[in-house]
């Protein structure tokens, strides 16, 4: 599917704002189409708002926001609302020394080979790893 | 709470001519090939449970908790400030307090204002950063909400833009943009119509939608769109 063209001179330029500073740029008419969340990004906002908790505090809000405002403008805009906040979590919990690289990974495969067997399709591909305070 | 939205399954609204077309592509169910990205949310949750971090009843809860609000909680707030114009100043005035009245916890936030419409101000709320909502009376934002084509655009031209919704305002009219951020929100305290004299309160929320308390849109005396289906 070809890229639209995008008034986003902006966010390229020298000095230039970050991905998410859309602000005043023009990126064309609104798609109001009404989408219902599926689950998997039900949990998703509900697992940040407990690990942000203050019953949990894994990390903070504002760490979040850091996460995702650092990434770059191609990965921003090729992931989905929930895509971003998942990667972010993730991104977290490694760096807060929660979860470990090789922890995750294991689970994943273990996950991808339950739902093979469980007859559920899979996509293909991983999600790919950041840089996070070098631990990864 | 940073955010856009964009799918690169479905990827994009289409700018060259005709209508904007995207597949929707979220579902209430899962029957479709699971992403990586679902796969990711799935060994997370299943490794911070392992751990004693989360359990599954907490994660349930809390979608409970989501899907439990909707913008008629937010239709109610406004129904009450148009019959108790006591409670509407006091809404305007001390907005957490307020809602507490009406056992509306607004939890941790910083700042929550509510900003009213008058015959010569319209109110209308973006997040120009990323996704920053009225969650606690709205329920989850549209996905509108979050493109970069609504929170680029409202901020330079919210006359072009509410206009795409169907909402022509009077020249006279001034638009007020309020840019939303994770420790301040707003919400948008539509003007009641005429018309509506001695409604009842639920009659009256039953026209407040969510755009309305968004500012893309206002309530409408239910004859009159009637008349324009």
């Amino acid at each position: 599917m070809p890229e639209p063209k995008r008034k986003t001179e902006l966010r390229q330029g020298a000095g230039g704002r970050a991905a998410h500073d859309v602000g005043g740029l023009d990126f064309g008419p609104i798609d109001r189409t009404e989408h219902d969340l599926a689950l998997w990004e039900k949990r998703v906002d509900a697992m940040l708002i407990l690990l942000t908790g203050p019953k949990k505090g894994a990390f903070k809000i504002d760490a979040m926001r850091r996460v995702i405002e650092d990434y770059g403008q191609q990965q921003y805009d090729s992931t989905t609302y929930y895509e971003k906040w998942i990667r972010a979590i993730r991104n977290l919990l490694v760096e807060q020394e929660i979860l470990t690289k090789e922890e995750i990974e294991a689970k994943i495969a273990a996950v991808e080979e339950a739902m093979r067997a469980s007859g559920r399709e899979l996509q293909g591909g991983s999600v790919p790893w950041d840089d996070v305070g070098g631990r990864m | 709470m940073p955010h856009d939205d964009h799918d690169h399954h479905h990827e994009h609204s289409h700018e060259h001519g005709g209508q904007p077309y995207r597949h929707p592509f979220q579902r209430d169910h899962d029957a479709d090939p699971a992403s990586p990205y679902e796969v990711l949310e799935q060994a997370i949750r299943e490794l911070l449970i392992e751990k004693g971090i989360l359990t599954s009843e907490e994660i349930y809860a809390q979608v409970d908790l989501m899907d439990s609000r909707s913008p008629a909680l937010g239709a109610k707030v406004v129904a009450r400030a148009w019959v108790d114009p006591a409670f509407k100043d006091r809404l305007l005035a001390n907005t957490r307090a307020a809602l507490a009245e009406l056992g509306i916890d607004i939890g941790s936030l910083a700042d929550f204002r509510v900003v009213e419409n008058t015959a010569d101000v319209h109110n209308v709320i973006v997040c120009t950063l990323c996704s920053c909502y009225p969650k606690m009376l709205l329920g989850i934002p549209p996905a509108w909400y979050k493109s970069l084509a609504y929170r680029s655009r409202v901020v330079v031209d919210p006359r072009g833009v509410l206009r795409e919704f169907g909402l022509e305002l009077p020249d006279h009219v001034e638009v007020r943009v309020h840019d939303s951020t994770a420790d301040l929100r707003y919400f948008v305290l539509p003007r009641r119509p005429e018309g509506t004299e001695g409604w009842s309160e639920e009659q009256l929320a039953s026209i407040v939608t969510r755009d309305c308390m968004i500012g893309t849109a206002v309530p409408v005396e239910p004859a009159t769109s009637a008349a324009a289906e």
